[in-house]
């Protein structure tokens, strides 16, 4: 089967998925069915959420039992999925794609977690946002580039005005401050979850840390 | 020099031939025995009730600036700031009802939206009062849209910086300035959310001829706004313990 899937966004840039990982994932999905379906997404962040996410060690194997993981820069899958229990997002809502996956994600999602200060304040890359978006590309990519000083154009998804927090675009059910929040505390949230729990990280994390 | 002392209220203080007089009054249900010129605040605190401050630091005057302190009063019908509401006879003062918390939490959220606090990389994380707060108050996240303002960093001064991305507008640094240092360097320029810090007549603190370098402002302000410089990310821990030891001392040196 090579069926190649194609999907082109509004802005012109096309999303591929190629037929094998897609019906990799089908199976194992079919092999793993009754699993809480978790999706992580990475919007404008540096990651170090999902670093301290699999920060969590060992404990992953137990909840790798409980969980299955459909949609995450970690795995090999494209297309935000649709029907996922719980999504954990990382970072700000800062140009035009993240602003259109956001929409497609809360759609998608049963419960949406803003996961770390970038999602729950905008956070670094909000610190644009005192400036002009072509005074901030000037600053990066003509200023200071020694080489090849041109602001990209073509092929990147647009900046918007403001990079925003995500709560303040779409509804969010949970949020877990904290740059990067401690593993414990995501694995408590998870835990909590899996029990049947909403659970309250008070205590557990803080803006900043 | 007999010197006057006041009250926060500008009356005169009574002396040892007409004393302070001794009042009962409630706070949170608790039975309390007062002095007449003392604050809600005070009397709580020394009676075992954490009421949350930000602007309020032992030994300075009271500013009532950050408005966090604030209580239910019977009978008033809007919330006093504790810290410069007196206690009175019969008082019931109740400090963490459902309408106070609420109120509480939406001025620590707006304070947020109001500058630039990114925790992640200031200098005072770990260390800040305004952080610590917000974990206190259970402020998982803010419910008002940021403002963004752009707000400078004067870097100005060989040993300081001010970074007005920070600033709650305590006036912590312009009273120490002004009552223990004796220089008054600071002062607020503006009104509302345009309202900021200044050194001299909003001259570079480099600049300036009254400032004495002694950092006191520096190590009363609760978030990072004032500095030391050199420090990096969690690196400026204040020290603050020189302000009640400082009035003791004078308070002693005066009789």
């Amino acid at each position: 089967m090579n069926d190649n899937i194609k999907k082109t966004t509004p802005n012109g840039w096309t999303i591929e998925n190629n037929g094998w990982a897609l019906q990799d994932f089908e199976e194992q999905a079919a092999a793993s069915s009754g699993k809480v379906k978790v999706a992580t997404v990475w919007l404008d962040g540096c990651s170090g959420c999902h670093m301290s996410f699999l920060d969590i060690d060992e404990k992953i194997i137990g909840l790798a039992d409980l969980i299955e993981i459909v949609y995450s820069p970690l795995v090999d899958i494209k297309q935000f999925p649709g029907g996922v229990d719980v999504t954990l997002v990382e970072g700000a809502v800062s140009s035009d794609e993240d602003e259109e996956k956001i929409h497609e994600i809360r759609n998608g999602t049963n419960l949406l977690i803003s996961f770390g200060d970038c999602a729950v304040t905008a956070n670094v890359p909000a610190m644009r946002n005192q400036f002009k978006v072509d005074d901030v590309l000037t600053r990066a990519y003509v200023e200071n580039a020694t080489f090849n000083q041109q602001i990209p154009r073509f092929g990147v998804p647009r900046l918007l005005k403001k990079a925003r927090p995500v709560h303040e675009i779409v509804n969010v059910d949970l949020f877990l401050p904290g740059c990067p929040p401690p593993s414990d505390a995501i694995y408590y949230v998870l835990g909590e979850l899996l029990e049947g729990r909403i659970p309250d990280p008070k205590g557990k994390t803080r803006f900043g840390a | 020099m007999t010197e006057q002392r006041l009250h926060p209220r500008g009356k005169p203080l009574r002396t040892d031939v007409n004393p302070v007089r001794l009042l009962m009054c409630k706070i949170d249900g608790k039975d309390i025995s007062a002095r007449e010129d003392e604050t809600i605040l005070s009397v709580a605190r020394q009676n075992g009730i954490n009421i949350p401050t930000l602007c309020h630091l032992d030994g300075l005057s009271e500013r009532g600036a950050c408005r966090l302190c604030i209580v239910e009063v019977k009978g008033a019908p809007r919330l006093l700031p504790s810290c410069v509401t007196l206690v009175r006879q019969d008082m019931e003062v109740t400090t963490n009802s459902e309408r106070v918390t609420a109120y509480r939490r939406k001025i620590l959220e707006l304070l947020f939206t109001e500058r630039n606090h990114v925790c992640s990389v200031c200098v005072s994380n770990g260390q800040c009062e305004l952080q610590a707060l917000s974990v206190e108050l259970g402020m998982s996240h803010v419910h008002f849209d940021y403002i963004y303002p752009r707000h400078s960093i004067d870097a100005t001064h060989s040993r300081f910086s001010v970074d007005h991305n920070r600033c709650v507008l305590c006036a912590r640094c312009i009273r120490v300035c002004d009552e223990v240092e004796g220089a008054h360097v600071m002062d607020v320029m503006g009104r509302g959310i345009t309202a900021k810090v200044i050194t001299d007549l909003s001259q570079p603190w480099g600049d300036s001829e009254t400032c004495t370098g002694c950092g006191k402002c520096v190590h009363v302000c609760p978030t990072g706004a004032l500095s030391e410089k050199g420090k990096s990310v969690a690196e400026m821990t204040k020290r603050r313990q020189f302000l009640p030891y400082l009035q003791l001392m004078r308070k002693e040196g005066q009789k």
